[in-house]
């Protein structure tokens, strides 16, 4: 992939960037949006997420040491670390695809436990992005949006055909709507799993390394829909290694390595002044390339 | 159909060699058998002269003129598109088999006169005793499938005991279990309910492990995309597994389905007025027994192949979502 050119947004890197960031940059500038880059997310949002000292195991081994972490409404995360750091075990537990043992995890005012019975209400209100996309191969694409509103909300089929629409309009493929999912192309698809999630109206959306099964070329497509949902005021947590995405986008990247949060940071300071080590031979290492 | 390669494949039954290696087998294989005496020895009358006087020269004569038959038919139907390949050769085949019944000079009339009664009252039933247990025999499968797929012990033990029980008896012990056994508990059950029962419950175990394997088969994402968007249980496996995973349960369950049909036969062990026992006691009292059985027999084929039309119908629906 040939490099591109980074103009940073306002109060961006102040010339601290190393040589080699260029190539694994996919974002375009966003030299346009002046008022969306590193606006402030005040302290006083609300917590749409709140994880406090948050452990899990696998049987004996520990995926997650006392995780603390705080997502307010607007705010843009963006989480990355070496594969088995428990990046994705822990957007997993936001919406609990995984149970988490020790700790506490609230969502949207919602406390989740092992006896809760009803983890819908929390689904319901957080969007997941995943890898491998999982759109439901049965359904056309217009189906597949469709379907979360229909059944889970009893939204009625005229309105949520306009909501699908909307959506997939907004991720810029609405003339796919009739197609099922095996006749688009990865990057296509990612942008229908994105917009079934928005379909739904969440109040946060997860996205678990979104753009990791993507052609190269792909890549850039999705990522410029996620920019644009940050753009909108998203609420977003977001594993992925996408560096250039993270430093446009994100409202604080975190860093984690062995299940425990290592270093977090504004994206400046994260990239051109890590702190720990063990960040620095990371960020050596992805950006080497 | 199989995935198959761009390049062009050659067509076999064009090669010299195969047709003359064809034509050497049928050739010989006529040689042995003596087909003087049969109508196909008359037909060849013209040639030979007298069928059974004709000695080694008409047998020779008849293998190859068979041979002969044998060899440029299958080179004909090379040619044909793919398409009338296959009913051409279905044809055929069905004529062959016809001809072989034609050898066992069945009393038509015979068969005409019994044959309504062999419809209304034997087709039906059978009909019947198989649809039910049909029905049946899904719910109970997919109730118990889901239950060898729970982390319940008790549901998981149940299942899996009805599945090994059921699975482990012949069918006719059951039946007999049924509806000579029930009685010693108290439990009365006519003949046709005990046939279904029997049936269904029999099924319903194959069936299980069919479902099974079915929604073992669909990948862990869609559960997971399920889930996060908030769908219960119930409508995961209604809207999103079920569907993706009939494709893969349809086929085994129509041959499940239709060796089901074959199988209500067994019913007629309790006196039910099904198909096999009609066949069998119409034919009884006056030596008729090849023209029953054998009317009966095509019967069974003719509700099979339906069944097998309705299977592919099926697949076709199902296959829709796999088109490129």
């Amino acid at each position: 992939m040939t490099a591109i050119n980074i103009s940073q947004p306002e109060g961006g890197l102040d010339g601290g960037s190393p040589s080699g960031i260029g190539n694994v940059l996919h974002v375009q500038p966003l030299s346009s949006q002046e008022s969306f880059s590193q606006q402030q997310v005040p302290m006083s949002a609300d917590k749409i997420i709140e994880a406090t000292n948050v452990s899990k195991w696998y049987g004996t081994f520990r995926a997650l040491t006392d995780v603390n972490l705080t997502v307010r409404k607007g705010e843009r995360i963006v989480i990355c670390g070496p594969s088995g750091s428990g990046k994705s075990t822990l957007i997993r537990c936001f919406n609990r695809l995984e149970a988490h043992q020790e700790g506490e995890i609230t969502v949207n005012g919602i406390r989740l436990h092992n006896k809760m019975r009803n983890v819908t209400e929390v689904r319901k209100n957080v969007g997941m992005v995943f890898q491998h996309f999982n759109l439901f191969p049965h359904m056309t694409v217009l189906m597949n949006c469709m379907a979360g509103p229909m059944w889970i909300k009893d939204v009625p089929e005229a309105e949520a055909k306009k909501t699908a629409l909307k959506f997939l309009k907004r991720v810029r493929i609405p003339e796919q709507a009739n197609k099922y999912p095996v006749q688009l192309s990865g990057g296509q698809q990612q942008r229908v799993a994105i917009a079934r999630s928005l379909c739904m109206e969440p109040a946060v959306m997860l996205f678990d390394e979104p753009t990791s099964a993507l052609d190269p070329e792909m890549v850039s497509e999705v990522l410029e829909t996620m920019t644009s949902l940050a753009r909108d005021g998203m609420t977003m947590v977001c594993v992925t290694h996408e560096m250039g995405f993270a430093r446009a986008v994100a409202d604080r990247v975190i860093f984690m390595d062995l299940g425990r949060i290592v270093e977090e940071g504004k994206p400046n300071d994260f990239f051109t002044n890590p702190q720990h080590d063990r960040t620095k031979l990371f960020l050596s290492q992805i950006l080497r390339h | 159909m199989l995935y198959q390669d761009t390049v062009e494949s050659e067509v076999l039954v064009h090669k010299p060699w195969f047709i003359a290696a064809m034509f050497a087998v049928v050739l010989a294989v006529f040689l042995m058998v003596n087909l003087t005496g049969t109508t196909f020895g008359e037909l060849m009358r013209p040639v030979i002269g007298a069928p059974m006087q004709s000695g080694i020269y008409g047998r020779v004569a008849i293998a190859f003129v068979i041979a002969v038959m044998f060899c440029v038919n299958i080179v004909l139907i090379g040619f044909a598109p793919l398409k009338a390949q296959i009913g051409i050769v279905w044809i055929e085949l069905l004529a062959l088999f016809f001809s072989f019944f034609k050898a066992f000079n069945l009393s038509m009339p015979f068969i005409w006169e019994n044959l309504p009664y062999l419809i209304t009252q034997g087709v039906v039933t059978t009909i019947y005793v198989s649809a039910v247990s049909l029905i049946c025999a899904s719910l109970i499968a997919i109730i118990a499938a889901i239950a060898k797929l729970s982390s319940n012990g008790f549901a998981y033990a149940i299942a899996n005991f009805y599945t090994s029980f059921f699975r482990g008896l012949p069918l006719l012990m059951q039946i007999y279990l049924i509806y000579l056994g029930l009685p010693q508990l108290g439990i009365v059950i006519d003949a046709v309910p005990s046939g279904i029962l029997a049936l269904s419950l029999c099924v319903g175990a194959y069936m299980t492990e069919i479902f099974r394997a079915g929604i073992q088969s669909i990948d862990r994402g869609q559960w997971e995309a399920s889930r996060s968007m908030g769908f219960g249980f119930g409508l995961t496996m209604r809207r999103i597994i079920l569907p993706q995973a009939l494709p893969v349960i349809i086929p085994p369950m129509g041959n499940t389905f239709i060796s089901m049909l074959k199988d209500s036969s067994l019913v007629s062990v309790l006196g039910v007025w099904e198909l096999t026992f009609l066949a069998r006691t119409l034919g009884q009292p006056t030596f008729h027994h090849m023209e029953m059985l054998i009317t009966a027999s095509l019967i069974y084929w003719i509700m099979s192949a339906c069944l097998e039309v309705g299977q592919s119908r099926l697949e076709r629906h199902f296959g829709r979502s796999k088109v490129r």
